[in-house]
């Protein structure tokens, strides 16, 4: 059973991660990604994150959905922040549980990049001279670590 | 049908969404943006590189050859930059 959100509120890492394990005594691994708002060499003054609501969540399920047909998972929880977000806040969270530490590891890694390139989030950087800056361009290293679980 | 815009393609345009009704002729999604494209000039400016906008059909994600027949919703937006 997976636990999704999309929200502008920030999350609790650690509440989140007791959550997926709390009264369980089959998790033998719990692997949790965070993921932060860059200044970018001090330049940025927020990121903004658009994204498609009802979309965005259904997608989410779908990436999860296919984690969980790859490696034998016991939790997920995907948790993504939009709105004005400042450097330092946290934007995205993942944590696998399994039994095991491989499959936790796997599916984390495969869920951030999935979910980097099929889950419909828009960046949209506000620079410190208070000018909206420019909408943050794909990176082809993206879609080629995505591509790494192809096959 | 309901389209919807996001990102810089939202900008372009100048709105987020409203109703477009294609004729029977525009049956995928990529015949779906070159008839976009030409709806005025900000749908010009918004789908000039028609290979880089990303569409969805009822909230899935959608290829260029994929039939847009029977679908109630779609979205134009750019490459996604989430996580």
């Amino acid at each position: 059973m997976a636990t999704i959100r999309v929200q502008t509120a920030d999350f609790d890492p650690q509440a989140e991660a007791e959550a997926l394990t709390a009264g369980r005594r089959d998790v033998g691994a719990l692997v949790t990604f965070t993921g932060l708002c860059r200044d970018e060499g001090g330049r940025l003054a927020a990121l903004e994150l658009e994204h498609y609501p009802g979309m965005a969540e259904a997608e989410i399920a779908r990436v999860v959905a296919e984690a969980e047909r790859r490696w034998p998972l016991l939790g997920v929880t995907v948790i993504h922040r939009s709105g004005r977000i400042a450097p330092g806040a946290r934007i995205v969270f993942v944590a696998t549980a399994a039994s095991h530490r491989a499959p936790a590891f796997a599916a984390a890694d495969f869920l951030m990049d999935y979910l980097k390139t099929r889950a419909p989030f828009w960046k949209k950087e506000h620079g410190l001279d208070g000018r909206a800056g420019d909408w943050v361009a794909a990176k082809d290293e993206d879609d080629r670590a995505a591509r790494r679980w192809d096959g | 049908m309901k389209a919807s815009y996001f990102a810089w393609v939202r900008e372009r345009i100048g709105k987020a969404g409203e109703e477009i009704a294609p004729p029977d002729s525009v049956r995928t999604c990529a015949e779906l943006i070159a008839w976009m494209a030409g709806r005025g000039e900000e749908y010009a400016y918004a789908f000039e590189n028609p290979q880089i906008i990303r569409v969805a059909l009822d909230r899935a994600h959608a290829r260029p050859d994929a039939p847009i027949a029977g679908a109630r919703e779609v979205a134009f937006f750019p490459p996604m930059t989430g996580g």
